[in-house]
């Protein structure tokens, strides 16, 4: 299972490093959609998978699944959906405002302003 | 934030805020003093199950400082940031800045740390574009990508640190990492923390994002961010290598100092290679984070000691200057050297003031930055680094080039065209830039009686064992 996961962990990485590194504003953002969501499959991956019941205590219960890779990704989740919401629209503010949403012609010179 | 549309309701609010935090933070600062590391367990869960708050030494004086550049910030946006932002959430943007920058300087709980991070980065993505202008839209793009990056590379951090501890509270995981000893993986991540940190804190390959973004904002939201939010990497890289990979220095603490070095010499390049007052001090930043971190790197307790004056040395030096050549901008209407010239004759006080500051910032003795450099200088000489140290004494007088030369081109030579800014506006900026002017000399003067403060936070930094006891006191 965690071997499945490590491969699906890397694609996404792969995907998002692909995107994050072309021309169009929107396939960036895509782009870190992407990382987070190979984030956080790698932060649930990361306390282990192997556990059978409900992090409840109780007397007798041996095997049960850690409960704070959920806790995090829970929070990871809640922030990284909150940035690309705020990024999104700052991108729809950047096109409009400057009428491109090519990185190229986003460059930090004076006569692009 | 009850009240958008009135401003004078806001600029109350926020002020009096500040004041009551900057009480509190005091009264916490002499309790520390007194009876060392404080922490708070949230929710009385006991460490290192619950999120636990510590209040070091380092961490309450990084709270203190901050709390003072943004109640001088907070002064001079009064009449320098415009009523349009002030309308639009500025204040409550800068209160939620700060509750992030100081949540991180206090947490004891690397994933809390990393939530705190996201709080002052989003209200710094707030102010960062607020107003909208061409400029401030096109570099606050390039800012939050880069930061969106960081952050996954954080979270992914303190996973693989997770799987390989088991525990998030900071203390556990020094304790843990100590019994465990310095396996391949630890350095994978501590070096993979230092890029994180790095890019926060601008060091030397990741700081490109830095002098664009910095410049596209106004000055007192600038002065924050340069004041403040590098130092926030800084102390996070400072914690981690003192707190977490003390095991075994040789490697990682190696590639720490190297890159300082050469962060310290990037920076030098770009302070000398611009003609835009604020690129030029913008560097500076570069410059001083480079020699603190070398500081750090170094583990001994000259080196220790001399960070830490050098870090609070330079989040308020930093403040001043920042807000001093505010006003030279705000006179002369432009931000390029070369069409500035002869304020001396018209703006004598603004001259001396900002005379005083590059000469602080520049570490002439007795002002602020002397003592943190020389201690570092010493420290570095002790462990046997005579040419990183020359290094660091070369970059002093280029630092002092470098500002001297905003001096000699905006106050001497002959009066260039002025923009009339009104008598009473020039004294409404002028006021917090010579108070905190004079709390930077008073720092410098005064070093004697902070010198007792900084002892007791390196006491914390070079021995882990004093913070993590503190953290499990009562408990174990």
């Amino acid at each position: 299972m965690e071997i499945l996961m490590s491969i699906l962990i890397g694609f996404l990485f792969m995907a998002a490093v692909y995107l994050i590194l072309s021309r169009s504003l929107l396939r960036i953002i895509i782009g870190t959609g992407l990382l987070s969501h190979g984030t956080h499959l790698l932060l649930i991956t990361m306390g282990g998978l192997n556990g059978k019941a409900a992090p409840v205590l109780t007397d007798g219960v041996t095997d049960y699944v850690d409960p704070i890779p959920q806790a995090l990704i829970l929070t990871a989740i809640v922030i990284s959906f909150g940035v690309t919401a705020f990024s999104l629209v700052l991108a729809y503010r950047t096109y409009k405002e400057l009428g491109t949403d090519n990185m190229e012609l986003m460059k930090g010179t004076e006569d692009n302003d | 934030m009850f009240f958008p549309k009135k401003v004078k309701a806001q600029r109350i609010t926020v002020m009096i805020g500040l004041l009551l935090a900057l009480t509190s933070t005091i009264a916490l600062l002499i309790k520390v003093k007194s009876d060392g590391v404080q922490t708070l367990t949230l929710g009385s869960w006991a460490p290192p199950f619950g999120i636990t708050m510590v209040s070091d030494m380092l961490s309450v004086l990084l709270v203190t400082s901050s709390l003072i550049i943004a109640l001088f910030v907070v002064w001079y946006s009064f009449t320098s940031i415009g009523e349009d932002r002030e309308k639009a959430f500025y204040y409550p943007a800068i209160m939620f800045m700060l509750t992030g920058v100081n949540g991180a300087f206090t947490t004891g709980d690397i994933f809390n740390m990393f939530v705190f991070f996201e709080v002052l980065l989003m209200s710094s993505y707030v102010l960062i574009v607020l107003g909208g202008e061409k400029g401030q839209l096109r570099e606050s793009i390039k800012y939050i990508l880069v930061n969106i990056v960081s952050s996954s590379l954080f979270v992914i951090t303190v996973g693989y640190l997770y799987s390989v501890v088991g525990t998030l509270n900071m203390a556990d995981i020094s304790i843990k990492l100590a019994e465990i000893g310095q396996a391949g993986i630890i350095t994978v991540i501590a070096v993979l923390f230092l890029i994180v940190f790095g890019i926060k804190g601008a060091i030397f390959p990741l700081f490109f994002w830095l002098p664009g973004s910095y410049a596209a904002p106004p000055m007192p939201i600038l002065t924050l961010f340069g004041a403040l939010l590098t130092k926030v990497g800084v102390y996070a890289i400072i914690r981690t290598y003192t707190l977490f990979f003390t095991t075994d220095i040789g490697f990682t603490h190696e590639l720490l100092m190297i890159i300082s070095i050469i962060t310290i010499i990037a920076g030098c390049i770009g302070a000398l290679a611009y003609f835009d007052v604020k690129q030029i001090i913008i560097y500076n930043i570069v410059i001083a984070v480079g020699v603190i971190l070398f500081g750090a790197s170094i583990m001994n307790e000259n080196g220790m000691l001399g960070s830490m004056f050098y870090l609070i040395h330079d989040i308020l030096i930093k403040g001043a200057l920042f807000l001093l050549i505010g006003i030279v901008i705000k006179i002369t209407g432009t931000s390029d050297l070369r069409k500035m010239g002869g304020l001396m004759k018209r703006y004598p006080t603004l001259a001396w003031s900002y005379l005083v500051a590059a000469f602080g910032l520049a570490g002439i003795p007795p002002l602020s930055g002397f003592l943190g450099k020389l201690l570092i200088v010493q420290g570095g000489i002790e462990d046997g680094h005579i040419w990183q140290s020359i290094f660091i004494l070369a970059s002093s007088l280029v630092v002092l080039l470098s500002v001297i030369r905003i001096f000699i081109y905006a106050f001497w030579g002959e009066e260039k065209v002025v923009q009339e800014i009104s008598p009473k506006t020039y004294r409404h900026l002028l006021a917090p830039t010579i108070c905190l002017v004079v709390i930077t000399v008073l720092y410098g003067v005064g070093s004697e009686f902070v010198v007792p403060f900084m002892k007791d936070a390196t006491t914390v930094l070079l021995d882990p064992a004093v913070y993590t006891d503190a953290v499990f006191k009562g408990v174990k």
